[in-house]
């Protein structure tokens, strides 16, 4: 199953340069006062998640350098932790990054019927971005939202208690930029015991 | 059931405001200072008494735990809260942070002072952002009304709390992999000894626990320790929140006291199994590492660490996967095989080239699609894992194939069975 986060291939981007945005470069000297002087290679994680938010939610060979350069660390440390963990993106992702539960709790409520709509609606495969480059479609591992199942992670944030009729709609709002409402589609607050289910 | 005027969790569902001002009416920080008063021996004292088992699924015993930290080394101590919650089935730690930050904020302050420890790192995983916003705004709130920093809460105790954010990775609930990933590096497990408690963050003694073990030990102190040793039973104290998901009528997390009926928790908070108790076909009762539980175990069996031990299951993280008989048992175990494959770090053999083989054979077994000596020799396999890796992931990987051999053998022979005569 294609993600562009397990991919471990660096993709090469021809005359790209990455130089750190005036307010992340703010960020980043918060980020370092976390952690004793002589450990901020800690910080590793981080400076990867706020290079990819500046990089339209990749990383690309330059700005994993730029992260390397920043915390006076070797580039293939940097590499082995942007590789190791599924959450930085090694190639070009479409603007919504659409990430579905496909772990045994919400494949029980029916997530696999959300990767059918997801891939009608988005017009495109599993693992890919399509064509106009809005979505890239993932099934991921367990998100942590069980009680809230089937559930789905659009960028940042979750969007539970789904069913095949409401995540149509979503996708559908995203793609015709309308707002979307996050969290329970049913109104939950958050996980306690009031959902019917009828499958 | 589990009397409200018992219950920690009193904003578990977040009707109510989950910030400080909401908090300090729940009774959260109204006499930390007293708590840390009583010292650091007497405070690991009540947690030992009060019998607290590790919530992260391992079901240690926390007080013990705590013991472990040196009292002289020189070094700096740390606190490292795991909040890298991953485990299929589990939402537990999710409702904390987001509903309630300040009860794990004020037993980070109590549980780093019975450690010797000024620093506290928490680590949450990466996906869990706007739990994440939350527990920072509440961080930040606690710093600007002097709970936290220096001088905490007019302790006289110097404390600081950081939140790491992880980046995607199962392993990195595992305490030694997480150390590693705080430190910058892949999340690979380390051999074990030198402990934690040794040797951890930065090569100083740390204790790394859940945020649930953390979150209910300022209660434990205010109430007593006898109060929380009477719910429950020996051995298994306590209240525990567990995480009903699957093919229940209404899904949710629920504070409930340790040693309830799996039965009694499906039927009074989860609104029963779809289509009745009748239509049970099985239960995992501790996230995707426990083996499963046919219906007859369910029945009966009780949700503490050692009733489930009895039956060759666990509690873990007391999150329960309910499936009815509309499940496909065989694909419901392939899936979680798919999990450990995907999530194993690849530094053990046994696990890194054992957990792929597994989910291959058992997606062929879906259709039956295998030999009948095949049964024995994925059981084989999985012992050959077990126990054989520096982690429990191996082992995770390798129960929850024995649970659903253990009880649902039949229903793979009989797959195989018609599969030869449709190809014959």
């Amino acid at each position: 199953m294609h993600h562009p986060g397990t991919n471990n291939k660096v993709y090469k981007k021809i005359n790209d340069n990455f130089e750190w945005s005036s307010e992340n470069f703010k960020k980043i000297s918060e980020i370092i006062k976390k952690y004793p002087s002589n450990r901020i290679q800690s910080a590793v994680i981080p400076l990867l998640d706020l290079a990819q938010r500046q990089n339209n939610g990749w990383l690309s060979k330059n700005s994993m350098e730029k992260v390397a350069e920043t915390l006076s660390m070797p580039y293939i440390r940097v590499l082995e932790v942007a590789t190791f963990y599924s959450m930085f993106n090694l190639e070009p992702i479409g603007k919504n990054f659409v990430q579905i539960c496909r772990t045994t709790p919400c494949w029980l409520r029916g997530s696999d019927k959300l990767s059918k709509v997801a891939q009608e609606v988005c017009e495109t495969n599993i693992g890919e971005t399509s064509d106009d480059e809005r979505f890239t479609v993932v099934e991921v591992e367990c998100l942590g939202a069980c009680c809230n199942a089937p559930m789905v992670q659009i960028n940042d944030d979750y969007y539970e208690d789904l069913d095949e009729d409401s995540f149509k709609k979503i996708l559908q709002d995203l793609k015709d930029n309308k707002s979307i409402k996050v969290g329970s589609q049913i109104g939950r607050k958050s996980s306690q015991p009031e959902r019917k289910f009828d499958a | 059931m589990l009397k409200e005027k018992d219950k920690i969790f009193k904003n578990l569902y977040g009707f109510e405001d989950w910030k400080l001002e909401g908090a300090k009416k729940r009774g959260i920080w109204s006499n930390t200072k007293e708590l840390i008063k009583m010292g650091s021996d007497k405070i690991v004292e009540e947690i030992k008494n009060s019998q607290l088992r590790g919530r992260g699924g391992a079901g240690f015993p926390a007080g013990l735990k705590w013991s472990f930290m040196p009292k002289d080394s020189g070094k700096d101590h740390y606190l490292v809260v795991n909040a890298d919650e991953s485990e299929p089935g589990t939402c537990k730690d999710r409702e904390i942070m987001r509903n309630d930050p300040h009860l794990l904020l004020e037993g980070c302050l109590v549980a780093a002072f019975a450690m010797h420890a000024h620093t506290c790192y928490i680590y949450i995983r990466g996906e869990y952002y706007s739990e994440s916003s939350n527990l920072q705004k509440a961080i930040d709130e606690a710093y600007a009304n002097n709970l936290i920093g220096k001088n905490a809460s007019g302790s006289g105790w110097d404390f600081d709390i950081y939140l790491h954010r992880g980046a995607g990775a199962y392993i990195c609930g595992e305490e030694t992999a997480l150390l590693e990933s705080l430190e910058g590096k892949k999340g690979q497990p380390r051999l074990k000894p030198p402990f934690p408690a040794g040797a951890g963050l930065y090569g100083c003694p740390t204790t790394v626990t859940n945020v649930e073990t953390i979150a209910v030990s300022p209660t434990i102190l205010r109430r007593g320790s006898k109060w929380f040793a009477n719910l429950g039973s020996a051995n298994n104290t306590g209240t525990k929140i567990f995480s009903i998901s699957g093919h229940v009528n209404n899904p949710c997390n629920v504070e409930e006291e340790m040693g309830i009926p799996l039965k009694d928790l499906i039927e009074n908070h989860a609104g029963g199994v779809i289509g009745g108790w009748e239509n049970l076909l099985a239960v995992i009762p501790g996230g995707a590492s426990v083996p499963l539980l046919p219906k007859s175990i369910c029945d009966t069996v009780k949700m503490d660490f050692d009733s489930l031990k009895e039956v060759q299951s666990g509690l873990g993280t007391a999150a329960v996967i309910v499936m009815n008989k509309s499940t496909d048992i065989v694909e419901a175990i392939a899936r979680l095989s798919h999990f450990y494959k995907h999530e194993s770090c690849g530094q053990c053999t046994p696990c890194r080239e054992g957990t792929g083989w597994m989910y291959r054979m058992m997606e062929k077994m879906i259709h039956g699609n295998v030999k009948h000596e095949d049964i024995d020799k994925i059981l084989d396999v999985t012992k050959q894992i077990e126990g054989h890796t520096i982690c429990a992931l191996g082992d995770a990987a390798a129960w929850p194939i024995q649970g659903l051999f253990r009880h649902f053998r039949p229903e793979i022979e009989k797959r195989i069975e018609e599969r030869n005569r449709r190809v014959a």
